[in-house]
């Protein structure tokens, strides 16, 4: 079970100070949380991907690619990358790189993106969102795959005789795992690929991300990729602890009261109740996780969402330490009673080791690249 | 069996529009009662949502009780709409419970509009108002419709002869008509099918 954080990037002013943090001061802090995400033992570190303002992470592998270095076992993804309005081709380029400097340590999460005006931006239409991914998507997979690609589309320019440079790391690509709310043409898409499928599970109630999961799963076996309870299944989660939880619910109530994407809304009680968020003491959110899995089965990526709504660094820095101390106590809940036959989210090394495995058994389909 | 859905925008317990809406579904029970059909009647009172729709508007996200709200038009063979009138329209509500309702839940499905007001100086609200939201969201709009104005509970003929008449076309309308009672919230293609879009 891996566990880690997904960030949005955004620059939002402390409710509570009236301070905005300069976009300069939040780049840093995302370094600082990520290291420190590391420091405790995480699995994951997932950046946003977003080209307005008041987020910072327009240029996701620049920013992935400096933790990077500054990191070294912590593993790297996107929370999600635009794959409606990102060239795939510069996608399938930036994440090469990437994944060569980290020795392997990023995946990515491919998402559409759902702010209207960003898509002309990219000369693109939000109307064709759905289409935009299928088809952006059918030709990153087969950038990482193939070595000459020849490709027409209706989104992009033809490619006659194209060669991705750098090619993937160990001939494996990254694994990739495709994350909507709501819609059930994307987690089709991933279960026909057999990628992960991930839902961010922080807006709608735990009844709804119960639904596309299992749409998922029962995809994912129907095209072929093993029984249901062996998809790659990753969710978000979100709260806020403190030792005391009345202490907790008092401290995160003013972010949460004008927080950009809820606040002004339900009242944090009745938006605890509704959707996975957890404010309380870390046992309520050691439970509460654990929960997840009576909706959606045994998982295999629980991401937090813990830096956002203008909480100052230390705070963050402070809920990271509480998550820490959580870590041995979920690690332990997420364990038990887990079939055997639940795999792991794929990591480089597992990847390879599979694809090793296959070619010893299927030589010819290897080698022509026909396998997916 | 026939499932037929008040809603109604008043914002008291006893407001005229509820009390509009009870009639007209009694008397649309007593005209499928003739024809042997059997109905259940069910009162969606906006004002029991009113945060909740409210809360939409600003986080995109619907709570549970408006998820059920959803459904109980999904399940509905007919709509009885009925609003009060402000400043010469529907009321601000009405319109968001229509808003948050999206685009798919009325298409094809039977609507008998109706209305109250002080007077009946305000009665063409339904023409010019209440039609044209249904229009636009491909209800069937029942061709009777029916308004009350205050004076009209009092007054010993008049009402009870129009929401007779209203019944009685709105349930030829829903008895001729097949809407949509599936949720394709979790439908999906297969992805051959996708790839080749």
């Amino acid at each position: 079970m891996q566990i880690g954080l997904f960030s949005v990037g955004d620059v939002t002013t402390d409710p509570t100070t009236g301070r905005t943090p300069s976009e300069h001061e939040r780049i840093k802090a995302t370094v600082a949380i990520a290291r420190k995400a590391e420091e405790i033992g995480l699995d994951v570190f997932a950046l946003g991907e977003h080209h307005n303002p008041p987020f910072h992470p327009s240029s996701p592998t620049t920013l992935l690619g400096y933790i990077a270095a500054q990191t070294s076992k912590i593993m790297l993804s996107t929370a999600t990358t635009l794959i409606t309005t990102n060239d795939p081709v510069k996608i399938a380029e930036d994440y090469s790189v990437l994944q060569h400097l980290a020795d392997g340590r990023v995946d990515l999460m491919l998402g559409r993106g759902n702010t209207g005006p960003v898509y002309p931006w990219f000369g693109k239409d939000i109307r064709d969102g759905i289409d935009l991914a299928i088809e952006n998507y059918a030709l990153l997979h087969r950038l990482w795959r193939e070595e000459v690609v020849d490709w027409e589309g209706r989104f992009r320019t033809p490619l006659h005789g194209f060669t991705l440079a750098p090619q993937p790391l160990d001939g494996v690509a990254p694994f990739v795992w495709h994350g909507s709310i709501r819609s059930p043409q994307i987690a089709e898409q991933a279960a026909y690929y057999g990628d992960g499928f991930f839902h961010n599970n922080i807006f709608w109630n735990m009844g709804h991300t119960k639904q596309m999961v299992h749409l998922y799963r029962r995809r994912f076996e129907f095209h072929g990729h093993g029984p249901a309870d062996t998809a790659i299944v990753g969710l978000g989660g979100q709260f806020f602890a403190r030792k005391n939880s009345q202490d907790a619910i008092n401290e995160f109530r003013p972010y949460f009261d004008v927080a950009p994407v809820y606040g002004h809304g339900p009242s944090l009680e009745e938006f605890m109740a509704e959707t996975p968020l957890t404010v309380g003491s870390p046992q309520q959110v050691l439970e509460r996780t654990l929960s997840f899995r009576d909706h959606v089965g045994h998982y295999q990526r629980q991401l937090f969402l813990l830096d956002h709504a203008g909480l100052p660094l230390k705070t963050v820095l402070e809920q990271l330490d509480i998550l820490g101390d959580l870590l041995p106590e979920l690690r332990k809940g997420f364990a038990e009673g887990r079939p055997a036959q639940v795999p792991d989210a794929p990591t480089h090394a597992s990847l390879v080791a599979a694809r090793d495995a296959a070619a010893i058994q299927e030589p010819e389909l290897v080698a022509t690249g026909a396998a997916r | 069996m026939t499932e037929l859905l008040v809603v109604s925008s008043g914002t008291g317990p006893n407001s005229s529009s509820r009390l509009l809406g009870s009639r007209l579904a009694e008397a649309a029970q007593s005209v499928l009662a003739e024809r042997g059909e059997p109905v259940i009647v069910h009162h969606l009172e906006l004002r029991t949502i009113a945060s909740d729709l409210a809360n939409h508007l600003v986080t995109g996200v619907p709570s549970a009780k408006l998820e059920d709200a959803f459904a109980q038009v999904r399940a509905a063979d007919g709509v009885i709409a009925v609003t009060a009138v402000y400043n010469g329209s529907y009321t601000g509500l009405f319109k968001l419970f229509f808003d948050a309702l999206g685009r798919d839940l009325l298409r094809g499905r039977p609507v008998l509009p109706a209305a109250t007001g002080g007077t009946a100086r305000h009665s063409l609200v339904i023409e010019y108002a209440m039609v044209s939201l249904f229009y636009y969201l491909r209800a069937l709009v029942s061709s009777v419709p029916v308004f009350a104005a205050t004076a009209d509970w009092g007054a010993s003929v008049g009402l009870d002869a129009r929401i007779d008449e209203a019944a009685r076309a709105f349930v030829e309308l829903v008895l001729t008509s097949h809407p949509d009672k599936t949720d394709p919230s979790f439908d999906v293609s297969d992805f051959t099918t996708l790839l080749g879009g």
